[in-house]
């Protein structure tokens, strides 16, 4: 990216005279730093530090919608403990995060190795991979819906009138595990363009001369890629992955638009079911209280990243910022 | 973005190397014919693979938006992949029956302003951060960071709650201020970048010949800041384009609601599906955002990267 330095000549007129008290007061650095920093700290203490922190004790409130709530201490936390929906849903977030992580980045990353061949049309095939990133989840969720569709599936279509692999077209969405199973492949697909990008832009910062050295040496397709390529991509990985597995953990559009939590809440994300308890069922402490219950796993990703970053500091030298 | 500089350089270094040095085996006359069709086998079929998979749902949305009911509920007769007598009657349906333009417009609104605010806020920010340097800037650089990793998942009750309180549940404000609390984090860490590869120099020349601050933000730091708020501006209008949950939850009336939000609520009625109507519904609602996009891929692609490199 060129900076084009020559385009906008700074020209202005000196102040005449003694500038104005205004003036002198957007030069005074600590009203200008207040000033600068208001707006984006303002917003985000109002609409997000105080709301997180209302949240917190929302959860432990029995507050509902148009009846503010009283303390009840852990009380939401225990019933929700003996809810087995609510441990179900506990125990699918955290299986719909593992298998969707491991299809995104598996995938993504073999995608990535291959883009980072010499290739025709490389930034156009670049630019159209991204579409499923671009477009309202929602949007796509729907087609996905559409595809799942029990009678008029696609997929069924192909698999048992084309290819005649089966005799019975694919209830996708009406037992459990077919819908688990759609639900994950629909979110691997939905990842797997940003996992792609951002892991070939770490490939690409990658020198070229080092492959040549260790071809030069007489090293296999595969050893270039386990002695080079992975230690090298390690670091961009585990960022990429940290916020893969937060955005995944806290998923909600996929899940609402394509199953809603069915077929017998056998689907419901932590984020869903805390929708759905909280704002249809007017339950708010109890929403709030599942929403609290993410926190944990967040801040495991959290300092999984943390810890991720500062080794990437300590494997590329200090000019590194 | 010194980094990006970095990746064009190795690209163009990737690109100007010889054949030979990219794929060993090429060497030999004898070998070419084989390695070729291993380059095929190995490269090119399995890049089709993802790009037909990666593809087909939207092929599939916009086949269905254009068949007539008949067809599109008759595989026996039909070739469900193509279309025999194209029909525009979904889209009209969507545009004359429903409210569909209306929601089009909210969305294109409620992205336009909450972009435009969350760009005014991060540059400002991003500005006293990087550039006046102040004691403990760094930690409101990481503050601001670790906001970005706040999901929306778990913010959406309590915000619920506070819209309410402030009287704004249900109108277009409580969707264009909530959503700055997701995208100014995502702005101010990408023009934090950007503006670390804007030589100081440039400034000190400017303070040293008088010029205030603000005159410096205006004069010699934005313009050379184009690029970066191009990037996270159309970031930020994607973001907030796609945004469902907060406006699922803070946006009652039909007439208020956002594109995602109007044909997963109002245009599913009933167990009958209109799969013609919906999915004219969602390919509209996904053109303005592609299409956007496609003018700025490379801001785009660099953001995303470079968000991610910070």
């Amino acid at each position: 990216m060129s900076v084009s330095t020559h385009a906008q000549a700074p020209v202005w007129s000196p102040a005449k005279g003694r500038p104005g008290a205004l003036a002198r007061l957007f030069d005074y650095k600590p009203f200008l730093i207040f000033i600068c920093l208001a707006p984006a700290l303002g917003l985000l203490l109002v609409f997000l530090t105080y709301p997180l922190g209302l949240g917190v004790w929302l959860a432990f409130t029995d507050t509902q919608i148009g009846r503010g709530g009283e303390w009840v201490g852990l009380e939401n936390f225990e019933s929700l403990l003996q809810d087995r929906i609510f441990l179900n849903t506990v125990w699918w977030t955290v299986v719909y995060t593992f298998f969707a992580t491991i299809g995104k980045f598996a995938l993504g990353l073999w995608l990535a190795l291959l883009l980072n061949h010499h290739i025709p049309f490389k930034s156009l095939i670049r630019a159209i991979i991204l579409l499923p990133f671009i477009v309202p989840t929602v949007l796509s969720a729907i087609a996905f819906w559409w595809i799942y569709d029990p009678q008029f599936s696609i997929i069924s279509y192909v698999l048992v009138d084309r290819l005649h692999w089966l005799d019975h077209y694919i209830d996708f969405l009406g037992t459990p595990w077919n819908a688990r199973w759609s639900l994950i492949a629909a979110n691997i697909w939905r990842g797997i363009p940003f996992v792609a990008i951002t892991l070939l832009a770490g490939l690409q910062t990658i020198s070229p001369s080092l492959y040549e050295a260790a071809m030069l040496d007489g090293a296999s397709g595969w050893q270039r890629f386990r002695f080079i390529t992975r230690p090298l991509l390690m670091p961009i990985l585990a960022v990429v992955m940290t916020f893969s597995v937060l955005f995944t953990f806290t998923d909600f559009q996929l899940v609402y638009a394509i199953t809603r939590g069915g077929p017998i809440n056998a689907t419901h994300l932590m984020a869903t079911l805390a929708f759905q308890r909280g704002i249809p069922g007017a339950q708010l402490g109890e929403g709030a209280a599942i929403a609290v219950a993410m926190i944990p796993f967040l801040i495991f990703a959290t300092v999984f990243s943390y810890f991720a970053l500062g080794r990437r500091k300590w494997q590329q030298g200090s000019d590194n910022d | 973005m010194t980094e990006l500089a970095q990746i064009e350089r190795n690209m163009d270094e990737v690109a100007s190397l010889p054949r030979e040095a990219m794929l060993p085996g090429d060497d030999s006359e004898v070998l070419s014919s084989e390695s070729r069709w291993r380059r095929i086998v190995t490269i090119y079929v399995p890049l089709i693979c993802f790009i037909v998979v990666l593809l087909f749902p939207f092929y599939w949305m916009g086949i269905t938006a254009f068949k007539p009911n008949g067809e599109l509920l008759n595989y026996k007769d039909n070739n469900p992949f193509w279309i025999t007598s194209p029909t525009l009657d979904n889209i009209r349906k969507l545009l004359f029956e429903t409210d569909y333009p209306r929601w089009l417009l909210t969305t294109m609104e409620v992205a336009a302003a909450s972009t435009v605010l969350s760009l005014a806020a991060s540059v400002l920010a991003a500005y006293a951060i990087e550039r006046l340097r102040f004691r403990g800037s760094a930690y409101v650089g990481l503050g601001i960071y670790i906001a970005y990793l706040v999901p929306p998942s778990i913010l959406f009750i309590p915000l619920a709650t506070v819209v309410f309180q402030l009287g704004l549940f249900d109108t277009p404000f409580a969707l264009i201020l909530t959503y700055p609390t997701f995208l100014i984090p995502f702005c101010t860490w990408l023009l934090i970048g950007y503006f670390k590869s804007i030589p100081y120099e440039l400034e000190e020349c400017a303070l040293i010949d008088g010029a205030s601050r603000l005159q410096i933000l205006r004069r010699i730091t934005l313009p050379l800041a184009v690029p970066g708020l191009i990037s996270a501006g159309i970031f930020a209008f994607t973001l907030s384009w796609n945004e469902f949950i907060y406006a699922l939850a803070f946006i009652s009336s039909s007439e208020n609601k956002t594109v995602p939000v109007a044909i997963l609520t109002e245009l599913v009625q009933g167990d009958v599906y209109q799969w013609g109507a919906l999915m004219a519904g969602s390919l509209l609602g996904s053109l303005p955002v592609a299409i956007f996009y496609s003018f700025f891929v490379e801001y785009y692609v660099s953001s995303l990267t470079g968000a991610v490199k910070e």
